[in-house]
């Protein structure tokens, strides 16, 4: 048993490095408007779907021009990340602004059920936006980067199987950890990342020292938004096929992420994506060896959702929160 | 115009009278228009008049019976659509209680529950499994299927099962509150959706993505029962238990702890309300309805497979509860019975006009915009419409409430007649 474990370790290490960055940084997204406003934002993995299928067409339009064969694929890559995340980041705010500021007064739980209205609303809206222009809604991402390399891993140890990955995963790896570093120096060393944290804090006192809290507010969703729709870009190249309904499950599991790593918390959401990604595929990977072929790989959602739930039975307030006594 | 309804308010006989003419030119026409889905629905709007009539409320139940139990199925028997007309009938009955059940959790006790469908598969699958060949893979004892008799016995059976399932979701969400308490139960509608399809190893339990198929129907003295026109009558008895049940809960001791709750959770804790045993109540009892529905549900379609029991069920029962109005039973009952209809009846009769229209080349509707693949469109849409412009849903709950000043009134001319009299003491 260890034996297998031990031998598919270096694959599943690849695949759930690519899938914790993807939910990484969409958990940013859930952690950054959880911080600000306790809200979760349910549409936010509907971004991240959204972000996808423009980044799609996107690529698709420029193939038609015959722009990929005539520049390198890494500056198609920043132009398709700058465009996609731009125009998330803009629906992300306006969803704010219309579905969310009317309710900011009212009760919690009115607010989560036009969020997941919200999220229902912007699914079946790429569906037939998407089914009008292709016919079909499942699409396929035209290639950027293609080819394979192996890492002989065999090499190091003779206990490890080789292991194959995408020249995507390095794109994804790279393109990650930019936008985290990037979202890490914008918090903490700029002026707006300092107003973000005083509203997160306090929203009253906020507004007391001068800080616009609606416009900051905003800000924040923009930036949510335009780091879930890069990762709908990178999604897309790496996995290749999209569809409408990828984002809710996701979402989940980058919520899931976001919970691990203490929610409200940037750093803890970082990690905490890159950990359920690994447990994830881990689990993927062997579920069926170690419970004896009882249970499948079909059952690696399962996993996920039982790690939300034990954690949020055992510490609600994750591994990097901290904990807070309600108010009365 | 204004005069007009207000003095109708007053007249009662007229209002009877009116409403009379209303019903019988309305099943008239369901009788000779037998086609007619716009006759249907109209009786069926009847129920709503007759919420909205100023009479005593044994006469309201009196006529609304007299209604469901005679009048719709008779006139709408006269011709072959039917059981269709029943078996839409029959899909409200099912949704009212669960929506019902859903407003318990929701609208009473303010706990968000998106994974609500899962009760209903427990029920679904404690019948299908039993009542089809699939028990006898893992247990030791008994012939299956069992007989249509024990589909009795198995209502009381889903629904405690259900009300089982309830405790166990709730007893490890209770440590968690509001937002959290919506993605746990989402996760957990999942797990019980992902968990039926792959159960078919390595005891094939659930026969996995293929579903339990023909199912065992029920049977009473012998008859079985496998028209929806039978089964109206199954969901008609049950749905009256229910809205009863959840009458008297609303107006018990739990059912204003439940509202305490969801006002706020720590005063209510101070009052003395137990929270645990409040929460796992309203859980308990919400899943219940949905398993006792699961098992009609069930028997009725005689299939049972996963892909009936997805986040889209669930949603689309808490915007039944979110369109009627949250902890209002005959709101919810309204929500259930309007989005039951929009997805039945007239998204797939607006998607036909639309066929035809574009078979005749009037207009041509792509594919991808017909009504009927629209569900989560329409859905998203009035949850969002409704919770920004309209939180108290279609018909609000009732709620008493105590004006200060008139309470104090109330109480000095209670006090003054003793006032005078101690005067008149001391005069003396």
């Amino acid at each position: 048993m260890f034996a297998h474990i031990i031998q598919t370790l270096p694959q599943v290490l690849i695949d759930g490095l690519t899938l914790g960055a993807v939910y990484a940084i969409i958990a940013l997204g859930y952690t950054m408007v959880y911080g600000i406003l306790e809200l979760i934002n349910f549409a936010h993995g509907e971004i991240f779907m959204s972000g996808a299928f423009i980044g799609t067409a996107i690529l698709i339009g420029l193939t038609g021009v015959g722009w990929i064969a005539a520049f390198p694929a890494v500056v198609t890559l920043i132009l398709v990340l700058l465009i996609t995340s731009v125009a998330t980041g803009f629906l992300g705010m306006g969803i704010e602004r219309v579905a969310y500021r009317p309710l900011r007064k009212s009760s919690k739980l009115i607010t989560l059920i036009t969020a997941i209205g919200m999220s229902f609303l912007l699914q079946d809206f790429v569906r037939f936006i998407t089914e009008l222009k292709n016919g079909n809604y499942i699409v396929n991402t035209p290639s950027l980067f293609s080819g394979k390399v192996s890492v002989s891993a065999s090499s190091l140890s003779s206990s490890f199987d080789d292991a194959t990955f995408k020249v995507t995963f390095i794109v994804v790896l790279i393109v990650a950890l930019c936008l985290m570093i990037g979202l890490e120096i914008f918090v903490n060393r700029t002026k707006w990342g300092m107003a973000m944290r005083a509203v997160a804090q306090d929203p009253d006192t906020a507004s007391l020292m001068s800080i616009n809290v609606n416009k900051v507010i905003s800000l924040t969703f923009f930036i949510g938004s335009a780091l879930g729709g890069a990762t709908g870009v990178l999604f897309a190249l790496h996995y290749g096929t999209i569809d409408p309904y990828i984002g809710f499950i996701l979402g989940l599991k980058a919520f899931t992420a976001a919970v691990l790593g203490g929610i409200g918390n940037i750093r803890g959401a970082m990690f905490g994506g890159l950990m359920l990604g690994i447990l994830e595929m881990f689990a993927a990977a062997n579920l069926s060896t170690i419970t004896g072929n009882v249970l499948g790989a079909e059952y690696k959602d399962v996993f996920a959702f039982a790690i939300l739930i034990l954690v949020l039975i055992f510490k609600p307030e994750g591994l990097f929160g901290k904990a807070v006594t309600e108010k009365v | 115009m204004k005069k007009l309804i207000s003095r109708l308010e007053e007249n009662k006989k007229a209002q009877i009278i009116l409403f009379f003419i209303y019903v019988i030119s309305t099943s008239g026409s369901l009788m000779l228009a037998q086609k007619s889905v716009v006759a249907f629905l109209l009786l069926l709007f009847s129920l709503l008049l007759l919420y909205f009539m100023s009479l005593s409320i044994k006469l309201k139940w009196l006529i609304a019976g007299v209604i469901l139990i005679v009048l719709l199925p008779f006139s709408a028997s006269q011709g072959p659509a039917y059981e269709s007309y029943m078996e839409v009938s029959t899909l409200v009955g099912i949704y009212i209680a669960m929506a019902l059940g859903l407003n318990i959790v929701v609208g009473l006790a303010g706990l968000l529950d998106l994974g609500f469908v899962a009760f209903f598969a427990v029920g679904a699958y404690t019948y299908g499994i039993f009542a089809t060949k699939q028990a006898a893979n893992f247990m030791p004892f008994g012939t299956y299927p069992l007989s249509g008799e024990s589909f009795w016995f198995f209502i009381i059976a889903g629904c405690l099962i259900a009300a089982l399932f309830g405790v166990l979701l709730g007893i490890p969400v209770l440590r968690v509150k509001g937002d959290y308490l919506a993605i746990v139960t989402l996760g957990f509608g999942e797990i019980i959706r992902i968990v039926f399809n792959n159960l078919d190893k390595p005891i094939n339990i659930t026969n996995g993505a293929m579903g339990l198929s023909s199912v065992t129907p029920p049977s009473i003295f012998g008859i079985n029962l496998v028209y929806p026109s039978q089964f109206y009558y199954v969901v008609l008895v049950i749905l009256a238990a229910v809205i009863f049940i959840v009458r008297r809960f609303e107006y018990s001791k739990v059912g204003r702890s439940w509202k305490a709750v969801r006002e706020n959770e720590i005063a209510a804790q101070a009052m003395g309300i137990h929270l645990v045993r409040t929460k796992l109540l309203a859980f308990a009892i919400g899943a219940s309805f949905s398993g006792m529905m699961g098992v009609v549900f069930a028997a009725k379609q005689t299939f049972v497979d996963p892909t009936s029991f997805t986040l889209l069920e669930s949603i689309t029962i808490l915007v039944m509860v979110i369109l009627g109005g949250m902890g209002s039973v005959p709101g919810v009952i309204l929500g259930a019975a309007v989005v039951t209809i929009l997805n039945l009846q007239v998204l797939t009769e607006l998607t036909d006009w639309f066929n035809q229209l574009s078979l005749n080349g009037v207009i041509s509707i792509p594919d991808a915009l017909s009504p009927a693949k629209m569900q989560r469109f329409i859905f998203g849409g009035l949850l969002i419409l409704f919770a920004l412009y309209r939180p108290q849903g279609l018909l609000p709950a009732k709620q008493s409430t105590f004006d200060l000043k008139e309470l104090k009134e109330e109480a000095d001319e209670e006090i003054q007649p003793v006032i005078p009299t101690a005067e008149k003491n001391v005069n003396l």
